[in-house]
């Protein structure tokens, strides 16, 4: 089988790697490139945890191809961090307890975070709804939504 | 599995009439590779039609507009005029799956895959679309509710692919608007779906309706009874009335576990009478 050679920004650094037409986004990540921090839950679209940036906006990566991702640019959980110091969303989510598991996790970070780039005050329900595509089995929610509104409010400079 | 992403159409067009096993377009993929994952089509080559410039924007053409089929739920929502312009069909893209979906589903992707429940096509019917498809032979002009069959089966010929969809000009006062009935608010498959789009004269008389009706057949249906029970009316309730008996006459769903028989063409009615309401009122406020 062909493998494809692709060049993408990954997190701020170039990355290239080989790839075949059969592998997601998704499967790159983790299986070639050890971005593990990006989870898989479905493999479908449904849940969400596989969310990460592709050319600013969020997409589930286990349905792009690998291929797709030749000349863009993407960023994963693991570049919300700025070296050691957490993303304020990242912050949040340990003080207010917004996980169990943690598989959720990295999924609900990157939207949330593309939902702060777009609008820094969103309301409950706004938050309730753009999260509506990641799903979590432990928390019941009601702490994640917590802490991207506190988050948010951080962020404002409140 | 071969893939490409040429950047003009006629490229793809080529590609796509070449190929001599299975081909096929990718443009979000939320169909698409959910349906590769699955094993449910395996493709010999993908051709990836999102770095063709033309499928990609939305512009306003002789007071109607043109949408590229490669353009993204997200983008049709975040485009301000448009969205002001058509605000129904907007409604139906908005639905399609979460916000990680908006960002990759396409409006061409939507009507392509041939679900008779895709959330956006009962609206693009009502509204009046007329498609552009390019081809090996050249380009063609089709009303969009010619294009689908039954499910997952368009008319599209070997090669084909569609370009644009085309929004006509209209009169000050007109509006649209699309209702889905979900047993879930987010994240769910129609069990009916209906778009319906008016446009009044100066007096408030109804000049022109087309009522679009999805989830209750093999394919997403243009009704035309019902949008005869509104034109020449000033919507009132008898009109409306005789507009909704018309959308549950022409329902003909399945039984399934989201929703009987009798339930969908009860519902029918009951959507197409509240998303007239709701067109009504927005073209009045235009
Ligand atoms: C979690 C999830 C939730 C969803 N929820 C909804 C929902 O609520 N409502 C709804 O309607 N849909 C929903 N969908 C289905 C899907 O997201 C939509 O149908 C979407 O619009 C498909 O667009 P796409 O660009 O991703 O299509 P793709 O997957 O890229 O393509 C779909 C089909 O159309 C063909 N095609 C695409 N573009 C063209 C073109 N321009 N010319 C010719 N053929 C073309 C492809 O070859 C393929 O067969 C959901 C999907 C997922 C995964
Ligand atoms: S793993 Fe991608 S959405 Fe669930
Ligand atoms: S913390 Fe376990 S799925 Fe969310």
């Amino acid at each position: 089988m062909a493998k494809y050679h692709i060049t993408a920004e990954i997190n701020g650094d170039e990355v290239e790697y080989l790839c075949e037409p059969e592998q997601t986004l998704l499967d790159v990540l983790r299986d070639e490139l050890n971005f593990t921090g990006t989870k898989e839950g479905c493999g479908s679209g449904d849940c969400g945890a596989c969310t990460v940036m592709m050319n600013g906006r969020h997409v589930c990566s286990c349905l792009v191809m690998g291929v797709e991702a030749n000349g863009a640019k993407i960023e994963t959980v693991e570049g919300l961090a700025d070296g050691e110091q957490l993303h304020p969303l990242q912050e949040k989510f340990i003080e207010h307890a917004a996980l169990q598991c943690g598989i959720c996790t990295p999924g609900i970070l990157v939207a949330s975070k593309a939902l702060l780039e777009r609008n820094p005050d969103p309301t409950e329900t706004e938050v309730r709804y753009w999260l509506a595509g990641n799903l979590c089995r432990c928390t019941g929610y009601d702490k994640i939504i917590r802490a991207v509104l506190d988050a948010a409010s951080e962020m404002r400079g409140n | 599995m071969r893939y490409e992403a040429p950047e003009s159409l006629d490229a793809a067009v080529a590609l796509l009439n070449e190929e001599s096993g299975t081909a096929r377009v990718l443009a979000g993929g939320t169909d698409l590779i959910v349906q590769m994952r699955a094993q449910m089509v395996e493709p010999d080559l993908v051709v990836d039609i999102k770095k063709i410039d033309e499928l990609r924007s939305i512009s306003q053409v002789d007071g109607g507009w043109h949408v590229g089929a490669a353009v993204t739920g997200a983008e049709m929502n975040e485009h301000a005029a448009f969205k002001a312009a058509w605000p129904g069909v907007c409604e139906g893209t908005d639905l399609i799956g979460s916000t990680q979906i908006q960002s990759r589903a396409t409006i061409g992707g939507n009507l392509c895959n041939a679900s008779p429940a895709a959330d956006s096509v009962p609206a693009m019917i009502a509204a009046g679309v007329v498609l552009t498809i390019a081809g090996p032979g050249g380009s063609r002009e089709l009303p969009v509710e010619e294009l689908n069959v039954s499910p997952g089966k368009t008319t599209l010929e070997k090669g084909e692919i569609v370009v644009s969809f085309a929004f006509p000009a209209r009169g000050a006062v007109a509006s649209d608007a699309y209702l889905r009935l979900t047993p879930r608010t987010e994240m769910d498959i129609a069990v009916v779906g209906v778009g319906v789009s008016l446009e009044l004269d100066g007096d408030g008389t109804c000049t022109s309706a087309r009522v679009g009706l999805g989830a209750v057949a093999v394919k997403a249906l243009l009704v035309e009874e019902a949008a005869k029970a509104l034109i020449g009316t000033k919507v009132d309730e008898a009109a409306v009335g005789a507009m909704a008996a018309a959308t549950s006459a022409a329902a003909k769903p399945i039984d399934d576990k989201r929703g009987t028989k009798e339930y969908r063409i009860k519902i029918a009615g009951v959507l197409a009478k509240r998303a007239a309401g709701i067109a009504l009122e927005r073209a009045r406020q235009n």
